[in-house]
């Protein structure tokens, strides 16, 4: 739905979401947390934009005030030019909101009945409706599946439905919070092939994405947002934020299990960063170090607990180097109390 | 492409959220057991214990056509209004929110969608007491009764949107209050005897339900006998009255609940 008074290449160049010292506070009798703290963020349009960090760091509540279910503390946001806060029944003609893990709808509907019945709640016809709802599940693979009834739905066919039920629409710009948690490798790769033949085949389409997976963030999205505790601490393109770690030295330790090493490694001088992960069991530690001669520290450490070297590799940086650079740990790693 | 007016999508979306139910019953038929058996059991039970305690004879009329109406009662409480707490636990309230529609749509749908089995509940409950205890009705009583009845079941359900907004900010809270109100409720507006029994002072009252005059006034104009808390024309006007309150009362509740459930995270938060 692209107003006639307004010229496409306008429309490109104004910003899709801008946020302005956006802040939410949750209150409760007992407490008051801070989600977001000060969230200054400009998306172009035609943008795939990324918002990762870890469980917690604020990215629902991003996406909850970007498509009117939140109002914000403080601060604005624009979505589409629009206030989130003051302009919301325009921009929800304007927006779609999938969720990963969502469980909406009724189970005694069939798929494709389910999805018609939302786009309905956007006034289309139901001729449009239908056409383009077929289009879709052909293009995802859902096709068998549109007779079906939602409750014998598996996960993965349940989330390429919400995808349709989101893409049906045709928003201006698509919000996909943790869209393909859960689903197995080939299911992930189908709904992230479309969400990026989606957004390029109108220049106008805009995304944001909340995600928690590295390789989701790092081969779909053309900018990314690095948030931690309601507070962005870097964005950039991926390839810009790998560069953040490209004068680490990145090695890859495997050890055997024993008792914990991670806290006496991240206290070792030249040691950036440090995660942990358990993995057939045993130990996999992904280091970051200023520079080879801290190697030798960290052996001398690995030889005092008596822990026994598996394997020992450098490697390139990844996303996920640059993340625990910036945010301090893992992304799966709980915070320390 | 333009963009589609107001009214276009308030039909399409009254349409499209009354279809999930309609097809539901006729997929699924258990309702048959519980929308209708059961309330036709209950009703039946309730007639037996007038005869046990040797009431009048016309308290069988007045039980069969409360028995009847009961079921718009919790139509509008359990499947309408109350119905916005399960939609907020599967995520569909979320997705009602942010598109373009209106919550007066969805619950209207809602409403249409549960009136298909909430009539044939009560047309059951009617027709089988009717016959099984050959209760006796005005004829000349049954054009203005049904009149009655449609205005009754406006004024519920303009109060039923008026409930859901207190679902919309309060959630399970409201679904307690409410609950633990339906007991009240079936004897304050006298679904099993005439409301007149009550006094005045608790009858009027209890004429804030709209089922309480509505169901006051069927009975007036189809059993004769049935004792006068207010003349059925007086009672159909303030029903009436109770119609655009409802409603405009509905529509300043939802719009400020809305506010105050962004506010407050109320419309994400599952089990507020």
């Amino acid at each position: 739905m692209v107003a006639s008074a307004i010229s496409m290449p306008d429309l490109i160049q104004s910003a899709a979401v801008q946020t302005i010292a956006l802040r939410r506070v949750y209150q409760s009798r007992r407490e008051s947390v801070v989600a977001l703290d000060g969230i200054d963020l400009s998306v172009a349009r035609g943008e795939i934009f990324g918002v990762l960090g870890p469980n917690g760091a604020g990215k629902t509540t991003l996406i909850k005030i970007l498509v009117t279910l939140l109002l914000p503390t403080s601060g604005q946001a624009f979505v589409d030019d629009l206030d989130v806060a003051r302009d919301f029944q325009e921009l929800r003609h304007r927006i779609a909101m999938v969720s990963g893990g969502e469980n909406s709808g009724y189970g005694l509907m069939k798929t494709r009945e389910h999805i018609w019945m939302f786009s309905q709640f956007y006034g289309l016809s139901s001729r449009v409706a239908r056409a383009r709802i077929d289009e879709l599940m052909e293009r995802l693979g859902l096709t068998e599946a549109a007779d079906r009834y939602v409750s014998a739905l598996s996960s993965g066919m349940r989330q390429k439905m919400n995808l349709i039920r989101g893409l049906v629409t045709d928003p201006r710009i698509l919000f996909l919070d943790e869209p393909t948690v859960a689903l197995d490798v080939g299911a992930a790769r189908d709904v992230r092939r479309e969400v990026r033949r989606w957004v390029q085949e109108d220049p106008t389409r805009t995304v944001i994405l909340t995600t928690h997976y590295m390789n989701e963030a790092d081969e779909l999205c053309d900018r990314l947002a690095i948030v931690n505790h309601g507070r962005i601490v870097a964005q950039g393109t991926p390839p810009s934020l790998k560069q953040q770690v490209q004068q680490d030295v990145i090695v890859d330790l495997q050890l055997t299990l024993g008792r914990d090493l991670l806290t006496e490694l991240r206290r070792v001088d030249g040691v950036t960063a440090a995660t942990v992960t358990q993995q057939d069991g045993a130990d996999r530690f992904s280091l970051l170090l200023a520079d080879d001669g801290v190697l030798t520290s960290v052996l001398g450490i690995v030889a005092g607990s008596g822990r026994e070297v598996l394997g020992l590799q450098k490697r390139d940086p990844s996303l996920e180097d640059a993340f625990v650079k910036l945010v301090g740990r893992g992304m799966a790693e709980e915070e320390a109390p | 492409m333009s963009r589609p007016s107001a009214l276009r999508i308030f039909v399409k979306t009254v349409i499209a959220r009354a279809y999930p139910r309609t097809v539901g019953h006729a997929r699924n038929w258990s309702w048959v057991v519980i929308e209708i058996v059961l309330p036709l059991i209950g009703t039946v039970a309730m007639v037996y214990v007038y005869r046990a305690l040797r009431a009048p004879a016309e308290y069988t009329g007045f039980v069969v056509l409360g028995g009847t109406l009961l079921a718009f009662w919790q139509n509008i409480v359990f499947d309408m209004a109350g119905n916005f707490i399960w939609e907020r636990g599967g995520s569909n309230l979320e997705l009602f929110t942010v598109a373009p529609t209106t919550f007066t749509a969805i619950l209207l749908g809602m409403a249409l969608g549960g009136i298909f089995y909430t009539a044939q509940r009560a047309a059951a409950v009617l027709l089988v007491t009717s016959l099984l205890f050959q209760v006796h009705y005005r004829p000349a009583g049954i054009a203005p009764a049904v009149g009655l009845l449609a205005l009754t079941l406006l004024a519920l359900y303009a109060l039923g949107m008026l409930l859901a907004s207190l679902f919309l900010f309060f959630g399970r809270s409201a679904w307690h209050a409410l609950d633990g109100m339906q007991e009240p409720v079936y004897f304050l507006s006298g679904f099993y005897f005439p409301v007149h029994s009550l006094g005045a002072y608790v009858a009027g009252a209890a004429s804030i339900i709209p089922l309480t005059l509505g169901l006051d006034a069927i009975r007036q104009v189809l059993l004769p006998g049935t004792p006068v808390f207010l003349a059925p024309a007086w009672e159909a006007g303030l029903i009436a009255l109770q119609i655009p309150a409802y409603l405009l009362s509905a529509q300043w509740a939802l719009r400020m609940m809305e506010r105050l459930a962004r506010r407050d995270a109320r419309l994400s938060m599952r089990w507020v």
